[in-house]
């Protein structure tokens, strides 16, 4: 009798609960994927195909012949590894100095990264037009790049500053003995260490740069189209045509998505100690 | 190798004691590619909100001290955007906490398929903003959307309604969109600060014979309200300054329902070219930010050691 009732309650107080979360946080993507799958008929007549045998892959086979969405994505990701590359490759050094020294300027150098993220994106967006138009960069990947790196240097700097904190100094402090200089230490026992803690921020940079639209829709144009830009500008074309559009949506979320579950638990804990941007 | 090893013994004798050159030789890449292209462009924009500034006419730019500003305060638009702002970040942040609350409670517990449950529930946070976008576009549909079948299955509505169509209903559906998009960063925050209350407080409460209520209001509260005022402060700074969802949605309308600041900022500048009033305006929308944004960096700021 106690053990029923509280197997009662462990299902009606924890599972149900639960599952009606991840139902409320899943059902519209899943509702997005249900209805790529199903054809533009079907859609019309009938609703959604929720029925396995009425599925069909033709909004994908026409969105990849009718449009250029497979360039799109080329772009995307160009745009995304020359952001990553550009927010690491900058920020290592700087977290490293964070971490190991107490200087004069230190805490105001922190703060003024981490105030980078706290910016509303539109008072940025607007000069960077007008300074990116000057410097003829407009419908560049550059300019992208350098729009994304505004929000991915921080964010960087930050997360590898508590990956390189979690390493004790003692081992930089041996390599030294052993002779090493402070950039061998940090070369040649930091960075084997943080190699997880960067993969993690590279590939979260990878998710932001890749889902960013505002940036990508201003700087960008005819040459540089992203992803984002080119399922908004599907919006605009096909309104009636929904099939088509879900199929754009389930392809332009499904890199980040799968990355994201992939690094999903290292970035929570990262981010609850930095505190940086989402 | 070489190159490295004359400049480092140096930073390395002295970065213990006295004054070194070394660290600002680590920074100086990043800090000054951040003043380049994060803190001039600000400068910038500071400058144009001065000037009478259409982009594609450069010739016209003309410095009008403050006459943005002023503008600004006797625009209809500009308060109607305020107003929205108020209430859009009013609403969205409690409900986007008091979800992220019970759900990270519920995932807080013992049960065998949660860690599972645990990454499913991050992903509306991982999704990009303009697909998001387009599948609530999708759902609230007048003529196909699932929202208006589900409502008129259960008999709660006769006919269709288009909830983005409609300025009385327009920004609620935004929140909603919201809610749903940001709820999962709240349960990852406070679920991290739960678990780093100790079991043995409860233990020592259960023997005490504290109800599950007390034990939530003197326990679980005081416990994780660090993390959960960190995480109100920077997710109503983000929430306030987003408007990727909102653009795809609705495009700031319709009329002006769902103008929010930064959007109105945004539009001017997008389809008006009036650079010099969308900068007053987002410089007027940061300095409102600028109290939260201290209160946040003082709060790090006492972490920083």
């Amino acid at each position: 009798m106690v053990r029923r009732q509280s197997a009662l309650r462990s299902i009606f107080g924890t599972h149900l609960p639960v599952l009606a979360i991840v139902v409320f946080a899943l059902g519209p993507y899943i509702w997005m994927a249900l209805t790529s799958f199903t054809s533009q008929d079907h859609l019309l007549q009938a609703g959604v195909a929720l029925d396995p045998q009425n599925w069909t892959a033709a909004n994908y086979e026409r969105l990849l012949s009718r449009t250029d969405f497979a360039i799109n994505m080329i772009h995307s990701f160009i745009v995304a590894i020359g952001t990553v590359i550009l927010g690491l490759s900058l920020s290592v050094t700087a977290a490293y100095a964070f971490s190991r020294f107490r200087f004069p300027g230190r805490r105001l150098l922190m703060i003024k990264f981490l105030v980078i993220n706290m910016f509303p994106v539109v008072l940025l967006i607007l000069p960077l037009f007008v300074i990116m138009r000057r410097l003829g960069l407009i419908d560049t990947h550059a300019a992208l790049v350098i729009a994304n790196a505004t929000v991915a240097i921080p964010f960087s700097v930050w997360m590898m500053t508590s990956y390189i904190n979690s390493i004790p100094r003692s081992l930089d402090e041996a390599a030294m003995i052993d002779g090493c200089s402070r950039l061998g230490a940090l070369r040649k026992v930091i960075l084997p260490l943080i190699l997880p803690g960067i993969i993690a921020t590279g590939i979260y940079i990878f998710i932001t740069s890749w889902n960013e639209y505002l940036y990508a829709l201003t700087l960008g144009g005819r040459n540089v189209r992203t992803i984002t830009v080119a399922i908004q500008t599907l919006i605009g074309e096909y309104q009636i045509e929904w099939g088509l559009l879900t199929a754009g949506g389930v392809l332009g979320a499904l890199p980040a998505t799968l990355l994201f579950l992939l690094i999903q638990k290292r970035l929570i804990s990262g981010l609850t100690q930095g505190a940086v941007k989402g | 190798m070489s190159s490295t090893a004359s400049i480092v013994p140096h930073g390395c004798r002295r970065s213990r004691e006295g004054f070194s050159i070394f660290p600002y030789a680590l920074l100086t890449p990043a800090v000054l590619v951040t003043l380049l292209i994060v803190f001039l462009p600000m400068a910038e924009a500071v400058f144009l909100s001065l000037h009478d500034y259409v982009v594609w006419r450069p010739a016209d730019r003309t410095f009008i001290w403050f006459g943005n500003f002023i503008a600004a305060f006797q625009d209809d638009v500009f308060w109607i955007s305020f107003w929205n702002t108020l209430l859009w970040i009013g609403i969205t942040i409690p409900a986007q906490a008091l979800l992220g609350l019970i759900t990270a409670i519920l995932l807080n517990r013992d049960f065998f398929w949660r860690p599972l449950a645990r990454a499913l529930i991050i992903i509306p946070w991982a999704l990009p903003s303009v697909v998001i976008a387009l599948m609530w576009r999708w759902i609230y549909d007048a003529n196909y959307g699932v929202l208006n079948d589900i409502l008129f299955r259960l008999g709660i509505m006769q006919s269709s309604f288009p909830w983005l169509a409609d300025p009385d209903t327009a920004l609620y559906a935004i929140i909603l969109t919201l809610t749903w998009q940001g709820f999962p960063f709240f349960a990852g925050m406070i679920l991290a600060g739960l678990q780093s209350i100790p079991t043995s407080y409860y233990e020592a409460a259960a023997i005490d014979g504290a109800s599950n209520w007390q034990q939530f209001r003197n326990i679980t509260l005081p416990g994780i309200a660090g993390v959960l005022g960190t995480a109100i402060l920077l997710r109503t700074i983000w929430v306030a300054n987003s408007i990727d969802v909102i653009y795809v949605m609705t495009g700031g309308g319709p009329g002006y329902a769902t103008h929010t600041l930064p959007l109105y900022a945004f539009i001017e500048a997008r389809s008006s070219l009036n650079f010099g009033y969308g900068s007053a305006l987002a410089v007027i929308f940061t300095m409102m930010l600028t109290g939260l944004v201290l209160v946040y960096l003082s709060r790090v700021n006492r972490t920083l050691d």
